[in-house]
């Protein structure tokens, strides 16, 4: 992990209850099965120009309840093909926390009301920080589980698997 | 210290004691995706590299969200579905089944006490029958297809008690919607519920089945209710599985308790587009209509259906709404063809499709113009929802569906007071 280099904030329109039908509609979800394909059409119904404006390395930034709604994978799959680096919200819909780690995509849990759309950021994940560096203000990050983390380090769930032909958690 | 329902039945598919916040891996009974989400289970199962599934009678794969096929795209998916059961021979329902959450527990697949796992998100229904049954990705339902396991966070849980007769004309839908009104769509995140009261035992079965459906509009990761002798009548009817109802303790530890009377509640209705903006039927009569839906795993089986068809019967659907059914499954349309309901809804004017998801994720079976206005029997009614964002979904029982297609504008089900 990258944990002190500088990402980009991408801020929706919409903070709070952030759907996975917003994140990729199911009428695409049905249709395409490339990612990179997918990750075109993110956020389209609530912020058609959003898509376009994200970076490789930037950190997708919500309010309370990200990712709620449909189980799709596609959510999460399309959000870390887009380029994002990781999310930064108040709360997680709890599929959605399971899916993004499952596949390897960092979700972190901080207050990020003071956070606006491309502000520079800096995430330490080990010392449990985000910081806005632009405005000097640092916030905490609830700390990620310890068997979160192993899943993340091992590249997500199917290579942890795979390395362990199993699962390999500590104290579980 | 005494445990909920999910820490009983967690603790015994680890092996050991356990209690809210700790993480198991626990044994999976039964585990299934959809079309929608097989794919993906597919792609991470093969990148696993396993020569075949653990245990291939705790697995199926149900065709359901958009079934049959509206374009080349989604028959590929299809293709690849039965290409795969046929290489691991593993089972599945195909087009014409019905809706994977109706199958599940009407098949037999499951029973009280077990730990069920589907891609799909309102997986939770089954925790009306004593299941502990939530919703994953396709990455997690291909690491249970291979090892029978998954890990889990044990969850806290709130208790909500519903008590007081329910008034003609409202319904266990109506019951649901309001407390996800109280409670909010965030409201119970990574949580259990568990349900009491006597407004739930004096519920059938399926109308429990809409409840725990819904849990997870609320961020719930299960909806448990304990199993009395009409859920273990139930069950035992459908499943030769030996089940092993469980109950929570009287000391067990919960993160909040509700009490609700639901005794003067009227029928509810959620707003476009969140499912926590209720509001009673009586506030949106001057909302216009252009489509009606009765169907999904909330509301499509057969005292859904029936209670649309004797609100219809003899009526003509006004005519600028269209009306679609969609039975929960085939032996749901059987039955509904049987007593009638279905010549009543042709006679009405309604369009009876496919069992299946119907219209519900928009991908076929009627999906929204600009600007239009639908009512439905759904789960869910999110922007872009029915397969158009300038769409909007209204969500209510299927009484209320059906009174609004007769008059064409939102309408209290109680004006039908005789055929409630
Ligand atoms: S009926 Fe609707 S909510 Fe239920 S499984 Fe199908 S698409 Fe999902």
């Amino acid at each position: 992990m990258r944990p002190h280099k500088k990402h980009y904030a991408r801020r929706l329109k919409v903070a709070d209850n952030i759907n996975t039908d917003y994140v990729i509609s199911g009428r695409y979800k049905f249709k395409i099965q490339d990612p990179k394909e997918l990750a075109k059409h993110i956020f389209e119904d609530i912020d058609p120009d959003f898509a376009a404006r994200v970076r490789d390395g930037d950190v997708l930034v919500a309010g309370e309840n990200f990712g709620c709604g449909s189980s799709r994978e596609q959510a999460p799959q399309a959000l870390k093909t887009a380029g994002f680096y990781a999310i930064a919200a108040k709360s997680f819909a709890r599929i959605f926390y399971r899916n993004a780690f499952n596949i390897g995509l960092m979700l972190v849990e901080c207050d990020t009301d003071f956070i606006d759309d491309g502000d520079e950021l800096e995430l330490d994940i080990e010392k449990g920080k985000i910081r806005d560096t632009g405005k000097g203000l640092v916030f905490d990050v609830k700390p990620i589980p310890p068997t979160m983390k192993k899943l993340l380090d091992d590249g997500g769930v199917v290579e942890h698997f795979k390395k362990y032909g199993g699962f390999k958690f500590e104290q579980v | 210290m005494g445990k909920t329902i999910a820490e009983k039945i967690l603790s015994n598919h680890a092996g050991r004691d356990l209690k809210a916040g700790e993480i198991a891996i626990c044994d999976v009974d039964f585990c299934f995706g959809q079309d929608g989400t097989s794919s993906i289970i597919i792609d991470s199962f093969n990148k696993l590299g396993l020569k075949k599934v653990f245990d291939r009678s705790k697995f199926y794969m149900v065709i359901d969200h958009s079934a049959p096929s509206p374009n080349i795209g989604v028959s590929e998916i299809h293709k690849k579905m039965r290409n795969f059961a046929k290489t691991y021979d593993v089972n599945m329902y195909d087009i014409g089944c019905g809706v994977c959450h109706q199958l599940i527990p009407q098949k037999g697949h499951v029973t009280c006490g077990d730990v069920v796992l589907g891609a799909d998100s309102h997986t939770c229904t089954y925790g009306a029958i004593n299941v502990f049954s939530t919703g994953v990705g396709s990455t997690d339902l291909a690491i249970t297809l291979a090892s029978g396991k998954n890990w889990f966070r044990v969850p806290e849980t709130i208790k909500v008690i519903v008590n007081g007769k329910l008034p003609k004309g409202v319904y266990s839908k109506d019951v649901i919607l309001q407390i996800i009104k109280q409670i909010g769509a965030n409201g119970a995140t990574y949580k259990s519920v568990e349900f009491y009261g006597d407004t739930i035992t004096a519920m059938s079965v399926d109308a429990r089945l809409t409840i725990s459906n819904m849990a997870v509009e609320m961020g719930a990761k299960v909806g448990l209710m304990e199993a009395d002798d009409k859920v273990l009548k139930w069950v035992g009817e459908r499943s030769s599985k030996v089940p092993r109802p469980v109950k929570a303790d009287p000391d067990a530890r919960y993160a909040a308790v509700k009490s609700y009377d639901v005794s003067a509640l009227a029928p509810q209705v959620a707003r476009p587009h969140a499912v926590d903006n209720v509001s009673d039927v009586t506030e949106l009569s001057n909302v216009k209509i252009d489509q009606a839906f009765v169907g999904t795993c909330t509301n499509g089986r057969l005292e859904d259906l029936e209670a649309a068809a004797n609100i219809l019967k003899g009526k003509p659907v006004h005519p600028d709404v269209k009306f679609i059914i969609a039975p929960a499954s085939k032996e749901i349309y059987l039955q509904a063809v049987k007593k009638g309901f279905v010549e009543t809804f042709v006679k009405s004017g309604c369009i009876v499709v496919g069992p299946g998801c119907g219209p519900c994720v928009g991908t076929h079976n009627g999906v929204l113009a600009d600007g239009e206005v639908a009512i439905s029997t759904a789960n869910r009614n999110f922007k872009g929802r029915m397969g158009n964002p300038n769409s909007f979904i209204y969500l209510a029982s299927p009484a209320t569906v059906a009174a609004s297609a007769l008059k064409g504008r939102i309408t209290d089900p109680r004006e039908f007071k005789k055929r409630l």
